[in-house]
């Protein structure tokens, strides 16, 4: 029985800890796409498999782009550049148009990179169909350089394309791309080394910095795969990109950014996924999820930054909570009245000259619903902001709902006091009020991202009456409520703290 | 002449509430104290908010009496106790008097020169208690059409409860002091035409004050609309 009940137990842990659900198993994914807000990404495979998710949180695999390409192979001319396989790919909407670059190596060092251009990723669009594209980049397996895992950056400042490319033989490379082409702008000239040491380069911009992430290590030995993200800055998209201790990456150099942890060994591939109003994430392949048998999966996790640095975030977990506005300081309660933790006392004797010392009381136990819940009425109570004072109505258990969908990187939560079933809901008016029982219901399941900054953006799945997105916001010091996502103030931005 | 009007207007409330006989809390022996220094008496028939919204033009009803904690349970019976004809209802006159109990109270048309309401000058310029009080809060807001998904948004020192058009729409609840914006209603409308703001705020000790306004859609604070209190009957 204790057996069991440990089995159990092992399995509902490792239950919350999966990354994403369905099918996502991928190696090598490109960066993620949203196309007529359907998910898509690609990967390492026969014709580069496809997976798509209605949500960013269950995935299933819908084919192959190679399907979709005319001969249903690489050209002829890419594959007389480099070979017959098809790698890692990584994809760009630029000019109403998909540019899907991908690696088709040989005999290692030498491969070239190919491009795929389509309109549509819907596979169930009439309009679906891949234009081979030709070479764009490749290596003649003599060079020091292994023309494979393509990584792609639309620069926000100018508008510029730019195309990292290269896996250990040598450098990882920098050309520039015709927005309106898809290939090197300038042909001619000399690709541009900018790192070594790694390989799944791909660039990021944000605030007048260029970031380069690679992925240092080794693949493709499940469990044994020593994969990990590393990344390097620059001021000009030519580099040189130094990590946080000035070692240019062409020495050698990089910073962490994500190595093995938990149940996921060897992270790679990093692709930005900014979902507009300040909330980013990043997707990576694990080469080993221990709770799927050691397989290579997809994920997605927030991203947030520090110091000019992004930073790889956790997906929320459950927990018991405060739930503090960072706008107002104030925490997120069932408005019923309080009582005083270990209830009303005294601050204790203070003795006096010549007195001995008062020895304290015991320690008070924490405060629970079941000890003071009693008086809280039944039905439905409305919520509201109050000074934390550690009480049971300020605390808040965090549960994933299994069967209720989700969102890029994580199930929704319903959100109740702890030890009670007491669920926070949407209201149909556009405020929040505490249900006296979770029913399921869709607007009392809550998605929770991290935000830039390492706050949290907390919103229903829906509002009754209404299809806008609403986010739980701070209109007072005492008031909770829905309101659009600001993402110039604190008002929409809360904290989840251990209680 | 601001300073001449505000002691002109304190005197004029020592001597009325020494003919009504307002100070016999404090006795009839009890010292004539300066004006309240942050409180006039409305000039003009109309106001309008100030530029962050806030409503300066009130009716005021001198303190009564009160005990007990500031809990919520507490302040609910304490405002939902019965203190006079109508309380929940009244759009008083300047210079009207009510009967508490054993006391005659007499609201007061008050113009704040700041942000918020100092009910400790109001009191304490009338030789009334400060401490352990309530106080009925009453004003109008006139809006030029109707307006949705407006929220009042207050302020209190100590305990208050607010309604708009009779309704029920903020209470916070312990001692706690005075912050822009600490309660705010759910979304609500003001109808064409006046509106009416009430109040009931509750103190335990030392300082006591309000301050109220009136929020849009987007949080922002409104000020096109007037505040109009009826004709006073002095």
């Amino acid at each position: 029985m204790t057996f069991r009940l440990t089995v159990v137990i092992a399995l509902l842990l490792a239950a919350s800890l999966l990354a994403l659900d369905g099918q996502p198993g991928v190696h090598d994914p490109s960066t993620i796409v949203v196309d007529h807000g359907k998910y898509y990404v690609f990967g390492t495979g026969v014709g580069l498999p496809v997976s798509m998710s209605d949500d960013g949180w269950t995935w299933r695999r819908v084919g192959s782009l190679m399907s979709a390409v005319p001969g249903g192979r690489p050209g002829p001319d890419v594959i007389a550049r480099g070979g017959n396989n098809t790698w890692a790919p990584d994809v760009v909407h630029v000019g109403g148009k998909y540019f899907v670059y991908y690696a088709a190596p040989g005999t290692q060092p030498k491969a070239a990179i190919g491009l795929l251009v389509g309109r549509t990723l819907d596979p169930a669009s009439p309009d679906y169909t891949w234009v081979d594209a030709g070479p764009v980049v490749w290596s003649d397996g003599e060079e020091d350089c292994n023309a494979i895992d393509p990584g792609v950056l639309r620069d926000p400042t100018d508008g510029r394309l730019w195309l990292t490319y290269g896996s250990y033989f040598g450098y990882i490379r920098l050309v520039e791309l015709d927005p309106d082409t898809g290939k090197r702008l300038y042909p001619a000239r000399q690709p541009l080394n900018v790192a070594i040491n790694g390989e799944a380069s791909v660039m990021i911009y944000r605030d007048g910095w260029y970031y380069l992430l690679v992925t240092h290590g080794s693949c493709c030995a499940g469990a044994n795969s020593s994969y990990n993200i590393r990344m390097g800055r620059s001021r000009k998209v030519t580099g040189p990109f130094l990590d946080n201790m000035g070692v240019d990456m062409l020495q050698g150099g990089g910073k962490l950014f994500l190595g093995s942890g938990g149940r996921f060994i060897g992270p790679g591939h990093f692709g930005l996924l900014d979902l507009g109003d300040g909330v980013q994430k990043f997707s990576c392949h694990y080469e080993a999820d221990l709770d799927r048998g050691g397989i290579s999966v997809l994920d997605i996790r927030p991203l947030f930054w520090r110091d000019g640095w992004p930073v790889a975030g956790e997906n929320f977990t459950e927990g018991t909570y405060e739930i503090e506005s960072a706008r107002t300081g104030t925490a997120l309660e069932l408005a019923v009245e309080g009582v005083p933790v270990g209830g009303p006392r005294g601050r204790g004797g203070r003795g006096g000259p010549g007195q001995a010392p008062v020895p304290p009381p015991p320690p008070i136990p924490e405060q629970t619903a079941v000890q003071v819940s009693a008086r809280w009425p039944a039905g439905v109570v409305a919520v509201r902001l109050s000074p934390y004072m550690v009480q049971a109505q300020q605390k808040w258990r965090v549960t994933r709902v299994a069967s209720g969908g989700g969102y890029p990187g994580s199930p929704y939560f319903k959100i109740t006091i702890d030890g009670t079933d007491r669920a926070l809901t949407a209201t149909a008016t556009g405020e929040l009020a505490a249900v006296p029982a979770f029913t399921g219901a869709p607007e009392q399941l809550w998605r929770i991202d991290q935000l830039a900054d390492g706050t949290y953006r907390v919103m229903p799945r829906v509002v009754p009456d209404t299809t806008v997105p609403l986010a739980l916001s701070a209109v007072g010091s005492s008031k909770p409520t829905l309101a659009r996502f600001r993402p110039d103030g604190d008002r929409e931005r809360w904290l989840f703290r251990q209680p | 002449m601001h300073t001449h009007r505000t002691f002109a207007f304190g005197f004029l409330l020592t001597l009325l509430a020494c003919s009504t006989g307002l100070l016999a809390a404090g006795g009839p022996q009890a010292p004539l104290r300066p004006p309240a220094p942050t409180l006039t008496r409305p000039a003009s028939s109309a106001t309008a908010p100030d530029a962050s919204g806030f409503l300066r033009r009130w009716l005021v009803l001198e303190p009564i009496r009160t005990t007990g904690p500031l809990t919520d349970s507490a302040v609910r019976a304490a405002v939902t106790a019965d203190y006079f004809p109508d309380q929940l209802t009244t759009i008083p006159h300047d210079g009207d008097t009510v009967r508490a109990g054993d006391t005659g109270l007499t609201w007061h048309a008050l113009d704040t020169t700041h942000y918020n309401v100092n009910l400790y000058h109001f009191a304490y310029a009338l030789n009334r208690p400060t401490s352990n009080v309530l106080f009925w809060a009453v004003t109008v807001v006139n809006a030029p059409r109707e307006l949705s998904g407006v929220r009042l948004a207050i302020g209190s020192n100590a305990a208050s409860v607010w309604w708009v058009n009779g309704e029920e729409v903020i209470g916070l609840y312990n001692d706690r002091q005075t912050v822009i914006d600490d309660g705010v209603s759910n979304r609500l409308t003001l109808k064409r035409g006046p509106n009416v703001i009430r109040a009931a705020i509750i103190n335990a000790g030392g300082a006591t004050d309000f301050c109220a306004r009136l929020l849009d859609a987007d949080d922002r604070p409104i000020t096109a609309i007037t505040v109009e209190l009826p004709a006073g009957r002095r």
